[in-house]
């Protein structure tokens, strides 16, 4: 069997387009996904439920339903609802950061808990308000606690832009299946996008691991 | 002019919902069992001190984490049977990706339950003579894998949402069926968000059974020997 | 007779030498109770007498049969298979039970003698009910360790060294880790053993237990034997100073 890579090599500019849209669509949902998980999070810690049942009804709902499913609900169901289109871009990103805020939600949750009370009554000892002690106490400290978690939330957002080319969004994957379809050779247009995808994501696998090397070691 | 909702063409073609969804547990649990037995074989050979296979097993649990299912999917139902000669069904390409995915996964669930157990275990064991393989069968597997069980149930719910992928190869499941619907009936709104509700049920309904699950076993069996 | 004999015991973690050269004899029928500081050695003593450690250096032989084999000069090479046979001749009662979580407690005790000496089971658990009973726990056969008290634990664990039939026991501090209240019940089951004439090694800090019932006292400092004699000499008339002001720190707050 002959592996032809030239095809594949000869494509590159369409690869890197590819990349482009990759890393654009990344950038977003990591920056809204990591944004609004960490409001809904704190949502999740209050203590009234105003703002305890919608947090925890957002975060069930989007961690309990498919992002495929919610990115083409944005793409085909919502504009029967709105006066304009939604752009493949936008309906992907929408459907991996919701669903990412929903599971970072939790991640910020959990770590803000996991600081002991005793941190809490410190800082109030001292006459600081809860927003000053949240601020310069709690949330420095959980920070440590949540970076393995929320790096691996990341690399998660960054494998779930694959799914942007359910929707045609030019992107790694959708670069890929079109040179395959141009070149009629998937093996090396998808062993080539897999590749790709090995050289960005190993480097931020392992560091996660170093992380929680690192969390382990001081807890 | 407010839009108009009409769900009765959904209903319709309930049948073809109902058949979707059967697919899509049938994809689920067949690369759930799959992968649960390839993946306790990749953990002992990971555990192996032979680095003939430990190095190989590892690999393979690293590339599957490392690189998006969707890309894994495309490359065993495009690729696959190029290179090797095999015609490939979408519900073969989906459980051979979904199953060693899942392996990758368990694998490390396995090493990090194995670990969790306090070494005093493996003292009584040996104090009483039993040899490595008797301790890890009698003493520490039996616990390891009760320690499992949540992130196994944690695994199956997230198996229930990815394999919606599988709708990409055309394969008939719960979002390929919405999605022809949509496009037959002219309602992408109400199919779609019929779909996710269906979705949305039966995931969470699984999520609160293992919550329940998790609940009775923290409560039974775990002694601290102290 | 000599049951177990070691000459020139050594062990190193590392950098970290704990035993520097340990010799002992232990004849059958005696009671050695081991004192020391913690970091003096006591337990890493302990635990390469039945090989849960491999000894840097020297020779520990059992019925005067030295175990391992011989590599190079002072270098022993240990295997598997015949250190499970020592242990199976050597029981160990840990500070942390160290009980089997999933098995009752006639489980855990029958557990050796099922899956190492390949009793069937009818057999085992006769023999483990009778142990249990011994012990005086008959009654708590089919409870989870999970719902036992530590005192009864520590029982269990006992039982469960005592299936085996060993012809020597080791206890690492068997009573450390209980509630005061506790360790009463404890060392009236090693006490009973004591009785019948069982040869056993006891690292304790009770120090009017061992006085009682142990004799021979060993104090170690420092990975080596720092002075040894009978429960009177070394306990009520020590000669060496160290010795003194270890048994005074263990004295202070007394009624």
């Amino acid at each position: 069997m002959r592996w032809d890579f030239a095809s594949v090599f000869a494509n590159t500019d369409a690869l890197l387009a590819g990349a482009a849209g990759t890393l654009r669509i990344f950038a977003i949902c990591l920056v809204l996904g990591l944004g609004l998980g960490l409001v809904v999070g704190l949502g999740r810690y209050a203590r009234t439920k105003w703002l305890y049942l919608p947090a925890t009804a957002f975060v069930e709902f989007f961690r309990n339903t498919p992002v495929l499913v919610q990115i083409l609900w944005f793409y085909f169901a919502l504009p029967i609802l709105l006066p304009f289109e939604i752009s493949p871009l936008a309906a992907a990103s929408l459907g991996i950061s919701l669903n990412s805020a929903a599971f970072s939600a939790e991640i910020y949750r959990a770590g803000i808990q996991s600081i002991d009370r005793g941190q809490w009554d410190g800082a109030r000892a001292l006459g600081m308000r809860w927003g000053q002690a949240m601020r310069r106490i709690v949330l420095p400290q959980a920070i440590k606690r949540m970076l393995p978690a929320l790096t691996n939330r990341a690399i998660e957002i960054f494998k779930m832009t694959t799914l942007a080319s359910a929707v045609a969004y030019v992107e790694l994957l959708q670069q890929g299946k079109l040179i395959a379809s141009l070149n009629y050779n998937p093996i090396e247009a998808y062993t080539a996008v897999a590749v790709i995808f090995l050289v960005f994501l190993w480097p931020l696998v392992q560091f996660t691991y170093v992380l929680e090397r690192r969390l382990k070691r001081d807890e | 002019m407010a839009y108009q909702w009409d769900f009765t063409p959904v209903l319709a073609n309930a049948p073809l919902l109902a058949q979707g969804l059967l697919n899509t547990l049938k994809v689920t649990g067949t690369s759930l069992v799959f992968g649960l037995a390839l993946g306790l074989a990749l953990a002992l050979l990971r555990l192996s001190p032979r680095r003939a296979f430990a190095w190989p097993a590892g690999l393979v649990i690293e590339v599957f984490r490392t690189t998006p299912p969707l890309v894994q999917l495309f490359w065993f139902f495009f690729a696959l049977p190029l290179l090797v000669g095999i015609e490939m069904t979408a519900f073969m390409a989906a459980v051979v990706t979904f199953s060693i995915q899942s392996a990758a996964f368990f694998a490390e669930v396995f090493r990090g339950g194995i670990a969790s157990i306090e070494r005093g275990q493996w003292d009584g064991a040996r104090a009483i003579g039993m040899n490595h393989a008797q301790a890890l069968r009698r003493i520490i597997l039996p616990q390891a894998v009760k320690r499992m069980i949540p992130a196994f149930m944690e695994r199956a719910i997230e198996l229930m949402k990815t394999t919606t992928l599988v709708a990409t190869i055309s394969y008939a499941d719960l979002l390929f069926a919405a999605n022809e619907i949509a496009q037959k009936t002219f309602r992408p709104l109400e199919t779609f968000t019929v779909a996710a509700l269906i979705y949305f049920v039966v995931i969470f309904a699984f999520s609160l059974i293992a919550q329940q699950l998790e609940r009775r076993l923290a409560v039974s069996g775990e002694s601290t020997v102290h | 007779m000599s049951l177990l004999r070691v000459t020139g015991l050594t062990k190193r973690f590392g950098a970290n030498e704990v035993l520097r050269g340990i010799d002992l004899e232990v004849r059958q029928g005696e009671r050695i109770a081991i004192l020391g500081a913690s970091g003096s050695g006591k337990s890493s003593l302990l635990r390469c007498l039945n090989f849960m450690e491999l000894p840097t250096a020297g020779v520990i032989e059992l019925d005067g049969q030295p175990l391992g084999r011989e590599r190079r000069p002072g270098e022993r090479l240990y295997r598997e298979r015949e250190l499970t046979q020592v242990r199976q001749r050597i029981g160990m009662v840990f500070q942390q039970f160290n009980l089997f979580p999933h098995m009752t407690a006639v489980g855990n005790v029958m557990e050796g003698l099922r899956t190492v000496r390949r009793m069937p089971k009818e057999a085992a658990r006769a023999r483990a009910e009778a142990e249990l009973k011994r012990v005086g726990l008959g009654d708590k056969a089919d409870a989870y360790p999970a719902h036992l008290s530590g005192g009864q634990k520590q029982r269990v664990a006992i039982a469960r060294a005592l299936a085996m039939d060993p012809e020597l026991l080791l206890f690492d501090e068997p009573t450390s880790a209980l509630d005061p209240e506790l360790v009463g019940e404890v060392l009236s089951v090693i006490r009973d053993l004591a009785d019948e004439g069982r040869t056993m090694l006891l690292v304790t800090h009770e120090l009017g237990f061992a006085y009682h019932v142990a004799t021979r006292v060993i104090f170690l400092a420092d990975g080596t034997i720092h002075e040894s004699g009978t429960p009177d000499e070394v306990l009520k008339n020590p000669r060496k100073e160290r010795t003194r002001t270890f048994l005074a720190s263990h004295k202070q707050y007394r009624l």
